[in-house]
């Protein structure tokens, strides 16, 4: 075997299909570079935040799509601006709180100062000094404020979410996510105003699709996340469905537990299999709402940049934020809606215990993210196998099935011409 | 407060980090009241009063389905955990009850690792004082760390 089989140096899809997917995917730097370009900053929308994070006028959140720092800010008229973190004059990441409250921003270095639009609206000694009656120094005198703005991104607000991206030739939110999507979409977003619970950060050491995929595999859950299991409350005669867009990049996997909320069996607090009681059932005092139209959970990844949570009662977005073919930064944004009650947000606080990096399930997901990077990294000539329910790609009416993950490659060789 | 107190407080502290550093749950568990609040929190999160925590216990009940996850149920890369934590600083004596504070630095170890540093803050707590010895009424951790290093585990 020679070196270029252990480690590739051009990457070519020598498998039949994409139930088969190399390693080398996630580990090879020039990969994520064109990833960065061809599915973050060019041919799809981004998750930046809530519009819920930034209330007032002036209120701004620093985030990031991809790798590159940007800022969400609510500017005078109420409308919300996303622009990028990189001074016109010396190119300094100028906004270093995470969020705040301004009227305008100020790059420390030179003091160019831009309005919340990102318009440049100021040059120290733009026209010199006067000295003896005389003015020396200064910028050209045919250089135009108005030719460097910060750059703006294009800006899509639904339900109050917000996304951006710097491709100005995009499609619309709308058409970007595709009806079906839509669907479930608003079902989570329908119009109430959002209530921001506060944030759960973690660095997972592994290759960010990898959180797509593991939001589009249905056959872990059952077998991983033990707790599910040991308090009953996966079964996999759960009623579920599979649903792509046209495109097969994003997706959502829906289930209903029986009669949700109603009887012992559902809300759960016996296993089926071992008797296990939790000391304290609270963690799963589950209370139907109106807004679910049946389904317990939905989980949609939104492809490249978030997944849409609901468990229940726990609703969250779920934002990837690469930093590296190998690891990422993976930010929960938990929220409420206004009409919950005191006991629907206590509610959807202690559910949250199931989450995040601690969570009683959440927890199993990034270390088996760690430890699946570690494999790619000591086998890059290898391959992993995405062959549960066939080789084909499509909808499906149960959860035994890795088409999903088939289908997110189909797409990803399309766009990255793999 | 008398020096006794104090040194009776610091042991407390120190008790309660070597219970989490040996995995002797049950004795962890003991230093808490039955009605007690544990949570461990992103300074972010209280700063900005937002009730979101990493994790968020409400009575001896859910310390006990946590401990029972942590054993039984949560697949994880195994690892040890050094703490090291500062003297408490009394804030105020209400009754039975004192509210102080610590900084602690946690340390982790895992298999063919070397100690990292997983995770620095503050402890705040509310301490019950009785005949009998102390105990913790509530417990926020609230932690520096932007991102935690993967999965948070193992108490704090
Ligand atoms: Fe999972």
């Amino acid at each position: 075997m020679d070196k270029d089989q252990i480690i590739p140096t051009h990457q070519v899809w020598d498998q039949l299909d994409t139930s088969r997917i190399p390693f080398w995917a996630y580990t090879d730097p020039g990969i994520y570079k064109r990833e960065l370009e061809k599915l973050f900053y060019t041919n799809h929308w981004c998750y930046v935040g809530l519009e819920a994070e930034i209330p007032e006028i002036g209120d701004f959140k620093r985030t990031v799509i991809g790798e590159r720092s940007v800022i969400m800010v609510r500017s005078s008229n109420d409308e919300i601006q996303v622009i990028e973190n990189v001074c016109a004059h010396r190119g300094m990441q100028f906004c270093r709180k995470n969020h705040g409250n301004t009227d305008n921003f100020t790059c420390p270095y030179h003091q160019w100062y831009y309005d919340l639009e990102g318009n440049l609206l100021g040059v120290p000694f733009k026209r010199g000094v006067k000295q003896d009656g005389e003015w020396k120094g200064g910028m050209s005198k045919n250089f135009d404020t108005a030719e460097h703005s910060l750059t703006k991104l294009r800006v899509a607000r639904r339900g109050g979410v917000v996304f951006a991206t710097f491709d100005q030739g995009m499609e619309s939110f709308e058409d970007y996510i595709g009806s079906d999507m839509l669907h479930y979409f608003d079902r989570m977003f329908n119009g109430r105003k959002l209530t921001l619970l506060g944030y759960n950060k973690q660095r997972i050491p592994g290759n960010w699709k990898l959180m797509m995929e593991n939001i589009k595999d249905p056959y872990h859950p059952g077998l991983l996340h033990t707790w599910f299991v040991t308090f009953g409350l996966w079964r996999a005669d759960n009623r579920s469905e599979l649903k792509m867009d046209q495109h097969y990049r994003h997706a959502a996997m829906i289930s209903t537990r029986g009669s949700a909320g109603k009887d012992k069996q559902t809300t759960n607090v016996s296993s089926f299999k071992e008797h296990m009681e939790l000391n304290d059932p609270r963690f799963l005092d589950v209370e139907v709402e109106p807004w679910w139209n049946g389904p317990t959970a939905v989980m949609m990844t939104l492809f490249p940049s978030v997944i849409l949570q609901q468990q229940v009662n726990s609703v969250s977005t779920r934002h990837i934020q690469p930093n590296g073919h190998g690891s990422f930064d993976f930010v929960w944004t938990h929220f409420g809606y206004e009409d919950d009650t005191p006991e629907m947000t206590q509610r959807r606080l202690r559910q949250a215990n199931l989450f995040g990096p601690a969570g009683f399930v959440s927890a199993d997901d990034g270390e088996v993210i760690e430890f699946s990077q570690q494999g790619f990294e000591q086998k890059p000539f290898h391959r992993a196998l995405a062959e549960l329910g066939g080789h084909e790609i499509g909808n499906t009416d149960h959860m035994v099935s890795e088409t999903l993950i088939r289908g997110m490659y189909d797409y990803w060789r399309k766009m990255m011409e793999i | 407060m008398t020096t006794d107190l104090f040194l009776q407080l610091n042991n407390f502290y120190q008790d309660n980090a070597a219970a989490i550093d040996q995995e002797r749950w049950d004795d962890w568990m003991e230093t808490f009241t039955d009605d007690c609040i544990y949570r461990i929190q992103s300074r972010e999160n209280f700063d900005r009063n937002l009730p979101m925590a990493a994790l968020s216990m409400e009575g001896m009940g859910m310390l006990k389905d946590r401990i029972y996850g942590i054993t039984e149920t949560i697949f994880h890369d195994p690892y040890h955990q050094t703490h090291v934590v500062s003297a408490p600083r009394v804030i105020s004596i209400e009754g039975e009850v004192i509210h102080a504070e610590a900084n602690y630095a946690v340390f982790r170890t895992k298999n063919d690792g070397i100690a990292q540093i997983f995770n620095v803050g503050r402890y705040i707590d509310q301490i019950q004082t009785s005949d009998t010895g102390f105990k913790l009424k509530s417990r926020i951790c609230v932690f520096d760390n932007d991102m935690i290093l993967n999965s948070l585990i193992y108490p704090i």
